[in-house]
């Protein structure tokens, strides 16, 4: 199990650096679906497999199938590789780096100092702990999230249709709708 | 199952937030920045998964979902503000949004 | 007939409003208007008068409440008229003298393009002179005291076209209020310390509660003393009355001789109980009131405009009022305010009548042998004249001023040296004032006469003179054997003199000395400036007589020691704080914000990536400092 949480956090890193450096936007999805995967091999690892498939269904799958329609309805070309090119800079880098030392500092010194737990707790959380609490204590979470989720259909469905009304010469109105 | 030290996946998560941070400050493209954003909201995800792992309570499943849900909403409203955008700008160049300064 | 009274200051204010709303499209209309209105209120206060001395209210107090003013915690000042003796003669004074001074510039101010300004001012003045008077409570007392202030400052710029004018304005203006502050505290000293500013109740109780003598009644009578000052023109505050002069004639001989300026007056004596437990206080009213009359007399000797002299001339008289005040002759102040407004009134608008006559000539050097070419004025302004210097017997003048000096004699403390200033002061009034008549009335004429007074200045001219005559009969000496009715009148309001049990025979000899000393001084007025100019020519220019004489013009120079000791150094520290130093803290702040708004202005880059990493950087700095603080 061990081997597999490192293998997986290994390609996680690598696919998730290789997205970031990514000058065509289809390979970078492509990695990014990658990295997601990885992921759900990780919460497997960590006892989480119900996540695991929602990390798969959800991310995986709509959101990214999601970023794919907008690609296409974009229909970027090759000039536009070349523009990203042109946009990454070697000095660019500076101030995040410094940004992610600084978290890093931070992460170590949380570790550092953080009292350490041996060992786990004896059992891993399944769907019906998950589905019990989130029914139970969060049930009030869950009803923001789906008020959220509503908040973003008519949001995203406001966008694309003021889009159609605003520029009719425009044509075909796209996606948005997809949620 | 469950030798994996703690530390090891939190620095994990760790590096998966700071790659999606970076991403969101170097690129200039819409969609990697809306891809870097992603990156970020699943780093965060694993990390509570591995909080709730650490202590054996699905609450960090329940955080791990809702952000599942945010991260929908989010890339719906953002999907389609970069399709605006384009049609706007007739670019997916971030800094080139930058007309509206008051 | 009393439950008129409130018909007597409510006149004037009705007249003042309809000249002030309508009085542009009145013309000629506005004097029937404001004369009208004064004179009503004039018939009005007669019938007032008449009701009170025929059928005496109850302790010979009349109040008539209007309606309460304020109503706040405790403190209910009412628009209270409060009636008595003294409250009565002043408001026949002021509605009889205001009355003739109207009519008399009805004609006097025909020309002017400000006629029913004019006029609406004067309404509004005689209005609050007679809520002055006329005040239940010291609050109402002050808000007339304020608007008389205010009509004057008007009144004096009237013709604001000359800057000169606006700046005599605002003199008076400034150096009365130095005085209304000390009034303002006094009456806030008052209040707390007794509760009350209702006049009676307010005498009442600080009977009960001061001691004679005590800091407190001391303290409260320095402060209306102060008031006092400012507004009747005495030292050190005289300053703005020579000034004041800069108005209309009318508005002279109203305002600044017969009643504002002795508002001082009636304060003091309408509070007469306080000054009475203030024993310091109230001796140091006779000195400045000595002092006064000394000082002032002498600068009216050497004054070259006619209406100066007659300024320094009401100086001086109040002095003699302040001096009565301080030695305790109530009565006796109050009925030289009395013979005074008539008398200084009828010099003042004979004196206009001559300007106007002169076409606005006020140089007396420049008048002469008006005698026979306008008589009517000569022999008015010869009987103001004759009652200012107290010829003995036939003038209102030599009664009132010999009771005052008389009472200056019997007072216990430095009783001769009042005296002796008071006699000398009436050397010097009969000297300067004579010196007047004879330069301006006889002699040679030096300027033509082009306009005689008709029968509007002659009417009141007249009046004033009859009343300057038979003013003083009111109030003989004791050794005539009549009654002196004006001071029994006067008895309600005022305590007895301590010393009034005194011997008719020195009565006698001191009025004798002080007539014989008013001729005197009337003769060597005739020695000096008409039978024998050259010897006063001579005298003026040997060098001390310049010296002299040019210090007593600028009126002994108080005008040049506040302009260096005060005027001087204000404006230097207007000028040095012109970029207001306490301003600077909120200039600073404003300063300090708007750069922050340009700095965080350069923030707004309209960049998303940028906004992003400031927004990381706040995170991680937030974060940073919630791990080490941990």
């Amino acid at each position: 199990m061990e081997g597999v949480f490192y293998m997986a956090a290994a390609v996680a890193v690598i696919s998730t650096a290789l997205v970031i450096v990514q000058m065509n936007v289809v390979h970078a999805l492509l990695y990014l679906i990658l990295s997601l995967l990885s992921a759900a091999v990780i919460f497997v690892t960590l006892g989480a497999p119900f996540v695991a498939a929602l990390e798969v269904i959800i991310y995986a799958g709509a959101i990214m199938i999601l970023f794919v329609f907008v690609i296409m309805m974009l229909n970027l070309g090759t000039q536009s590789a070349g523009m990203e090119r042109q946009w990454m800079r070697a000095g660019m880098w500076a101030g995040p780096a410094v940004l992610a030392l600084l978290l890093l500092a931070d992460v170590i010194y949380m570790l550092a100092v953080s009292p350490r737990v041996s060992g786990y707790a004896a059992k891993a959380a399944g769907p019906r702990e998950v589905g019990i609490a989130l029914f139970g204590p969060y049930l009030i979470g869950v009803e923001l999230a789906s008020v959220l989720l509503l908040a973003g259909l008519v949001g995203s469905f406001h966008l694309g249709r003021s889009v159609r009304q605003r520029l009719p010469e425009e044509g075909e109105a796209g996606g948005g709708e997809g949620d | 199952m469950a030798a994996v030290p703690m530390e090891h996946v939190f620095v994990l998560a760790w590096v998966l937030f700071i790659t999606g941070l970076v991403g969101v400050l170097v690129r200039r493209n819409l969609l990697f920045i809306l891809m870097s954003v992603e990156i970020m909201l699943n780093a965060s995800g694993l990390a509570f998964i591995a909080a709730g792992f650490k202590w054996g309570q699905p609450d960090g499943q329940v955080m791990f979902i809702f952000i599942l849900a945010m991260a929908a909403a989010e890339v719906s409203v953002g999907l389609a503000l970069v399709l605006l955008a384009y049609r706007q700008f007739r670019s997916l160049d971030a800094d080139q949004a930058s007309r509206m300064r008051g | 007939m009393l439950s008129l009274l409130w018909l007597v200051p409510a006149l004037p204010f009705a007249g003042f409003l309809a000249l002030a709303l309508f009085g542009r499209r009145m013309g000629a209309f506005a004097a029937a208007v404001g004369t009208g209105s004064v004179g009503l209120s004039a018939l009005f206060a007669l019938a007032v008068a008449a009701g009170f001395i025929s059928s005496p209210p109850p302790a010979r107090i009349y109040t008539q409440s209007l309606w309460d003013w304020i109503n706040v915690g405790g403190f209910k000042p009412g628009i209270l008229l409060y009636l008595d003796s003294l409250s009565l003669v002043m408001v026949l004074v002021v509605t009889v003298v205001g009355f003739l001074i109207h009519l008399y510039s009805a004609e006097f101010m025909e020309a002017d393009d400000g006629y029913s300004r004019f006029f609406a001012y004067m309404n509004l003045f005689v209005g609050s002179m007679l809520v002055l008077v006329l005040a239940g409570n010291l609050l109402l007392l002050y808000l007339g005291w304020e608007g008389v202030g205010l009509c004057s400052y008007l009144l004096i710029g009237f013709w604001y076209r000359q800057p000169e004018n606006g700046a005599a304005a605002i003199k008076a203006f400034v150096v009365t209020r130095i005085g209304d502050t000390a009034l303002a505290i006094g009456l806030f000293f008052l209040f707390l310390n007794l509760g009350t500013l209702d006049i009676q109740k307010m005498m009442n109780m600080a009977a009960l509660r001061w001691q004679a003598g005590s800091a407190y009644p001391e303290i409260a009578a320095a402060l209306i003393l102060g008031g006092a000052l400012g507004k009747s023109a005495q030292l050190p505050l005289q300053t703005w009355l020579p000034d004041a002069m800069a108005g209309p004639t009318p508005v002279s001989a109203l305002i600044h001789a017969a009643t504002m300026v002795t508002a001082g007056v009636y304060l003091i004596a309408r509070t007469n109980v306080i000054f009475t437990m203030a024993p310091a206080v109230q001796f140091a009213v006779a000195v400045i009131g000595a002092a006064t009359l000394l000082l002032s007399a002498a600068s009216a000797l050497v004054q070259h405009d006619i209406k100066r002299v007659l300024a320094y001339s009401t100086i001086s008289q109040i002095g003699y009022m302040f001096l009565a005040l301080g030695v305790g002759a109530w009565s006796a102040a109050i009925f030289h305010l009395m013979t005074h407004a008539f008398f200084k009134a009828l010099l003042f608008l004979g004196a206009g009548a001559v300007i106007s006559g002169l076409d606005g000539e006020h140089d007396i050097f420049k008048m002469g042998g008006l005698r026979r070419q306008m008589p009517v004025a000569f022999w008015c302004f010869l009987t103001g004249a004759c009652s200012l210097a107290a010829l003995p017997l036939v003038t209102a003048g030599f009664y009132s001023k010999g009771l005052i000096l008389f009472s200056a004699w019997q007072s216990r403390r430095a009783g001769f040296w009042l005296w002796a200033a008071g006699i000398a002061g009436a050397l010097l009034t009969s000297i300067y004032i004579f010196r007047l008549v004879f330069i301006v009335f006889f002699g040679k004429p030096k300027t033509a006469v082009v306009k005689k007074p008709g029968p509007r200045i002659v009417i009141p001219l007249v009046a004033l003179a009859f009343l300057s005559i038979v003013g003083g009969f009111v109030n003989m000496p004791a050794f005539f054997g009549v009654k002196d009715v004006f001071s029994r009148f006067l008895e309600s309001v005022f305590p007895v003199p301590p010393q009034a049990a005194s011997l008719p025979e020195t009565e006698l000899l001191l009025e004798t000395v002080s007539a014989i000393v008013s001729l005197a001084g009337v003769y060597v007025a005739y020695f000096f400036f008409l039978a024998a100019p050259e010897y006063s020519e001579e005298m003026a220019r040997t060098a001390p007589g310049r010296a002299l004489g040019k210090f007593w013009f600028s009126g002994w120079g108080f005008d040049w020691l506040y302009e260096k000791a005060l005027v001087s150094p204000y404006r230097w520290f207007a000028r040095a704080n012109r970029n207001d130093a306490v301003d600077l803290i909120y200039s600073f702040i404003a300063a300090a914000s708007r750069f922050f708004h340009y700095g965080l202005s350069l923030s707004q880059t309209g960049k998303v990536r940028f906004y992003a990493a400031v927004l990381a950087l706040g995170a991680v700095i937030t974060i940073t400092i919630a791990v080490l603080a941990r």
